[in-house]
């Protein structure tokens, strides 16, 4: 059954394209569609696949020193969420026709990016609740934005991700606020952790807008629904109130609430550092890609020998059934 | 870029096994049924050799948190689907055959409860 027989000019493609995305309809594989907004999409989806799989590393670092058994149940099995948010946007970004091999060798080439964020180091126990609190907290904000992003795959897995989310963050609010209400030495270690990764967590939400290419075009497609600055400004009102509870301050002395806007004022951004971190100069960039390469080549005999099962099974079914 | 053309969802191409550990696994389609009599539903994809290690492989993604009762593996290759610029005529006869729906049809008047 072939109904169309002419092909439409990619003019009248877009123009049904634009249609049915200014009417909010969600963009399915089979669907034709721009190919910067293919590109894009491989983009974005990539890179946040690759930051779940990159993001396992700095608590990994922990999981033989935490500090009880049941933070260590907790922490393996958060880890176990992040690979298995990665596996689920790997699945939907390969539905825009990459291959799985293309988007690991592109992470373990150091051709794609993965968030900023992890490029950090993990120094102390209370890192892991400050982790669980800031960096599961942003992700949050910026996920549930996701959930509705035009392209259907996309949207599932933020979905999918979203509902299981939700203990990550707590699990790390409750370790700060256990800390925080520990000894004097517990406080100051936790202090220390909200010290070192508020600025990085602030700036994981990406470039501000006036410094973002791609955010305009990806809000017209519907990919994204709420600026960088937007999603960031949540994530603060969020968190201040959070430290408030637990007693810890937050390193912004020109933190302070606006009543005009209803949310935060906040004090400059070091965007130098930043872009440092995202160029590979981040204190932890080199270690994470050598994990993530090491991992693949250590992890070579069980894809042998899952293949070399498949194939002897095969060989038997074969002869069993001459 | 490979081409999706040959699958008929359009999950990736499910194509490639040249024998070495380095060539990527067939594509494998997951549905999901939680309990409760929900039917299955797509959940998502996995990579393995065989269906034998799908399955297992799709247990851990797509089983490992809540209340899943059964899994379906599919190779995403021999699924055929349709198009979706067929969607309107492909679909057509639906809504515009008015006895298809109950109020197309009369009944006496003051019957309660039929």
């Amino acid at each position: 059954m072939e109904p169309i027989e002419t092909q439409p000019s990619e003019e009248a493609l877009n123009a049904v394209f634009e249609r049915r995305i200014a009417a909010g309809e969600t963009i399915e594989p089979k669907d034709w569609m721009p190919e910067r907004y293919r590109t894009q999409l491989i983009r974005m989806m990539s890179q946040h696949a690759h930051s779940e799989i990159v993001g396992m590393l700095p608590e990994g670092n922990w999981i033989t020193r935490a500090p009880s058994l049941k933070r260590k149940m907790v922490l393996l099995a958060k880890v176990q969420d992040e690979a298995g948010h990665g596996l689920y946007i790997y699945c939907g970004t390969e539905t825009l026709g990459i291959d799985r091999a293309e988007l690991v060798d592109q992470l373990l080439t150091g051709k794609a990016k993965y968030s900023s964020i992890f490029n950090y180091p993990t120094l102390t126990w209370a890192d892991i609740g400050v982790i669980g609190w800031f960096v599961d907290g942003a992700a949050i904000v910026n996920q549930t934005v996701l959930a509705k992003a035009s392209y259907g795959p996309y949207a599932r897995a933020m979905i999918r991700i979203c509902k299981e989310e939700n203990f990550h963050k707590k699990q790390g609010y409750e370790i700060v606020a256990t800390l925080a209400n520990g000894t004097p030495e517990q406080k100051a270690m936790v202090q220390d952790a909200v010290n070192r990764w508020w600025w990085p967590s602030v700036m994981m939400l990406g470039p501000s807008d006036t410094n973002s290419p791609n955010t305009a075009e990806l809000i017209r497609w519907r990919v994204k629904r709420k600026t960088n600055d937007e999603l960031r400004q949540r994530f603060i009102d969020l968190t201040v109130p959070q430290a408030e509870a637990v007693g810890l301050t937050l390193p912004d002395p020109d933190l302070r609430f606006n009543p005009d806007k209803q949310g935060y004022d906040f004090g400059p951004i070091d965007w130098d550092e930043f872009w440092q971190v995202v160029k590979g100069n981040g204190p932890c960039n080199r270690e994470r890609l050598q994990a993530r390469r090491d991992a693949h080549e250590n992890g070579r005999w069980v894809r042998e020998a899952a293949e070399a099962y498949s194939a002897k099974h095969a060989r038997n079914e074969q002869s069993s059934a001459a | 870029m490979a081409s999706s053309a040959s699958v008929g969802v359009g999950y990736g191409t499910g194509e490639n096994p040249d024998g070495n550990a380095e060539s990527q696994w067939p594509l494998w389609e997951v549905f999901t049924q939680e309990d409760g009599g929900a039917p299955h539903e797509h959940a998502g994809s996995v990579h393995a050799p065989d269906a034998e290690m799908a399955l297992q492989n799709a247990r851990d993604v797509y089983g490992r948190r809540g209340k899943v009762v059964s899994v379906w593996v599919v190779p995403s290759n021999v699924i055929t689907a349709s198009q979706s610029e067929w969607a309107g005529p492909f679909f057509d006869p639906g809504a515009d055959k008015a006895y298809r729906h109950p109020q197309f049809y009369k009944i006496p008047r003051g019957l309660k409860g039929f």
